[in-house]
């Protein structure tokens, strides 16, 4: 079992995640199954029962897609292809402030440590870290700052209405 | 200017401990170079040619001058006794060791100093107009804008990782130094009918590989709202913009595939559920920061002109120093000083650290301690007394700093090019020089009178040759490095892109093909026309003809 990083701690991941060319056979007999956006898409009908479920978005994906079923999800897991591509900032924040999910996000893919100070302040709280990397190390990035100055889903207020003289 | 508070200090104390434990990791092989790459970057650490070159972030171009000593400082102890500056207002500095970098950025922070997002694709530096406060054709002060974007933009979560770089400048005046046209993002601010203050916001412009002049999406944001508004704009573009192709990937691209008009109605989506939010501003804090920004301590004088006018007759170095290197100022006894940067055989922008601490001390002496960096890459005292000016003349004289060429010719804008820039094709700082030298003749350079020569090394356009009277590039054509040449690109309102002039040229031949246009332009030019006048009014045939024809 895979260790990954979930609301600050390193934990056994209980989650399976399936390729982009998994099947529904793979994912009604899969437990606790991640599945690909396009496969829901493909069966929703019949997925809609299993529980619980997590699905995964590629980077060129849109959340607004996903918003009328989000319901259905524990997990939304969010891939980064590259680290350098940040679509997916955008998307972690629009689940929280404007869909107001509540389960798990998860980032997956290439993601490592020093991305996860943004990250966790766009909303993910869970961090599939790279396998060649050290997720105990990587907690570490989350305190990498102290202050911030703008409003995210970590912090709702901007430091411009939180400052004291 | 704008001091730091304890949360302001802490951010740049924090990154600094950041940077040192990544650069450790990286040293320690746990982060590849690749890894390493953008989070250097974002710290404006570049590998070059020769060494690392960090670009320090010079927030709109305002310098206290301890920040200036510290500068030279610095440049002492970690590089080779000078720096450069960019066409950002940057400060940039050629030589440093990776290892020392989290030190100089430990000592950087001590000023209350930084260099984030000087570099990557991210929110870069926000620049305005260097006259920014003085200028009597101001309306709006920028600077307390430009900070409140600082602030915005400084480790913003969710645009940390955008498709390429992004540049905003601000412009609060009649004339348009901050050429906003030709940026990401350009907001002028202005007033309504009802009196209220707002940002007229452009998107879209930009140099580089595909430049373009920015188009207006929104007439007029109230102020309440702009960082809201800024906040939806990157969010369609960090979302949607182009990944796939780095020369496709600015935000120019996007705007130009959907159209102004649809990018627009997008951006405007995005804001209808942003607005009124938390992300609105408050009076309050745009207090707060324009506190920062009130006028100096100003003494109760008058315009000196006759004493002024006087020193001019009997000084005519003195005359010709304050008609291109002075300009008027709000505050009646005042004036605004350039301190050119350009002398001939010194690479333009570069500043030795004797002449960056003689410019902090000249600064508390004559301009409250505070200096400002251009775009041109010259450096402003902006709060110089008038009956003060003759002295100062002759400490500037003394030390390389009264070139009376602001805005002539020998004035050029000019990136680090191949002696430096691991990205450039082609030497630039060497073609500068030569032109330079060919044109050191005051009377003549004079009479030639205002012109914008503008040189970049490759099509990065870090030395804005689009925007140039004359703009030249550097290319390479099988190895060899080559220059295009453009005439009739300028900056500022009706901001125009250079049309080339046609096959490039060996780098020997470009003083020969610049003395050719302006022997084009003095023979056609009417009597109150600049070089960019009489190019509009004849067009480039008559150009083109005169430096080709003798090629054959």
């Amino acid at each position: 079992m895979r260790a990954i990083i979930k609301n600050d701690q390193v934990i056994d991941d209980q989650w399976t995640l399936l390729s982009a060319e998994a099947d529904l056979d793979e994912a009604l007999r899969t437990e606790q199954a991640i599945i690909p956006f396009a496969l829901w898409q493909e069966h929703k009908s019949q997925l809609q029962a299993v529980k619980p479920l997590g699905v995964w978005l590629e980077s060129n994906q849109a959340v607004e897609d996903l918003a009328e079923d989000l319901a259905y999800f524990s997990v939304v897991a969010l891939n980064f292809p590259v680290f350098t591509d940040g679509r997916h900032f955008s998307s972690a924040r629009l689940l929280r402030e404007r869909y107001a999910y509540t389960g798990e996000i998860r980032a997956i893919g290439d993601v490592a440590r020093d991305q996860l100070f943004f990250m966790q302040r766009c909303g993910f709280d869970a961090y599939a870290i790279r396998a060649d990397r050290c997720p105990v190390d990587a907690l570490q990035s989350l305190t990498d700052f102290s202050v911030t100055y703008q409003a995210a889903y970590d912090q709702s207020l901007p430091l411009y209405r939180r400052r004291t003289a | 200017m704008y001091i730091y508070d304890n949360y302001d200090q802490q951010i740049v104390e924090d990154r600094v401990r950041q940077f040192r434990d990544q650069t450790r990791r990286y040293f320690a092989g746990e982060l590849t170079e690749d890894e390493y790459l953008p989070l250097r970057l974002q710290n404006g650490l570049y590998v070059q040619r020769h060494a690392p070159m960090l670009r320090i972030a010079v927030p709109y171009g305002l310098l206290a001058s301890r920040q200036l000593r510290k500068l030279a400082d610095i440049t002492r102890k970690y590089d080779k006794g000078y720096a450069h500056i960019t066409t950002r207002t940057n400060v940039q500095l050629n030589w440093p060791a990776l290892e020392n970098v989290p030190d100089i950025l430990e000592e950087l922070a001590s000023v209350q100093m930084h260099a984030i997002q000087t570099s990557g694709n991210c929110i870069r530096n926000t620049t305005t107009d260097q006259f920014a406060g003085v200028a009597r054709d101001e309306s709006i002060d920028p600077r307390p804008w430009c900070e409140i974007i600082r602030q915005w933009s400084t480790f913003h979560p969710e645009f940390a990782r955008l498709p390429r770089k992004f540049k905003i400048a601000v412009n609060g005046c009649a004339s348009d130094r901050a050429a906003i046209e030709v940026h990401d993002i350009g907001l002028e601010a202005v007033h309504n009918d009802a009196g209220e203050l707002g940002f007229r916001v452009l998107v879209g412009g930009g140099l580089g590989r595909t430049p373009i002049v920015g188009s207006c999406i929104n007439e007029f944001v109230p102020w309440q709202h702009l960082l809201g508004y800024l906040e939806s704009i990157l969010r369609v573009y960090n979302r949607f913009g182009r990944r796939d192709n780095k020369f496709k990937a600015r935000i120019k691209i996007l705007v130009k595939a959907l159209t102004p008009t649809v990018f627009a109605e997008r951006v405007a989506e995005e804001w209808a559920h942003l607005k009124d939010g938390p992300i609105t501003l408050t009076e309050a804090e745009v207090q707060r920061v324009s506190k920062h920004f009130t006028d100096p301590a100003y003494l109760e004088l008058s315009d000196q002109d006759q004493e002024l006018a006087a020193l001019d007759a009997e000084h005519p170095g003195f005359a010709r120093w304050r008609s291109r290197n002075v300009v008027a100022h709000k505050k009646p006894g005042y004036a605004a000083v350039t301190l050119s940067l350009k002398k001939t055989g010194i690479a333009p922008g570069d500043v030795t650290e004797k002449q960056l601490d003689k410019i902090a001390d000249l600064a508390d002496q004559y301009s409250f301690s505070e200096v400002r960096n251009t775009h041109e890459q010259n450096m402003v005292l902006a709060d110089v007394e008038q009956r003060k000016l003759f002295e100062l003349w002759e400490v500037l004289r003394e030390h390389g700093f009264a070139t009376p060429n602001i805005g002539l010719l020998s004035d050029i804008i000019c990136c680090p090019g191949g002696d430096f820039c691991a990205l450039a094709n082609a030497k630039s700082i060497p073609v500068a020089e030569a032109i330079q030298e060919r044109f050191d003749n005051l009377d003549y350079l004079f009479d030639i009178g205002d012109l914008d020569l503008n040189i970049s090394g490759c099509m990065n356009a870090c030395g804005h040759h689009h925007i140039g009277h004359i703009g030249i590039l550097g290319v390479d054509k099988k190895g060899e490095e080559f220059y295009q040449v453009s005439l009739g690109g300028s900056s500022g309102r009706e901001a125009s892109l250079g049309k080339i002039l046609g096959p490039s040229f060996a780098q020997d031949a470009m003083p020969d093909v610049i003395s050719k246009l302006i022997d084009v332009y003095i023979e056609q030019r009417t009597e109150e026309e600049h070089f960019i006048d009489t190019y509009k009014r004849i067009g480039i045939d008559k150009f083109k003809e005169r430096v080709y024809a003798s090629n054959n």
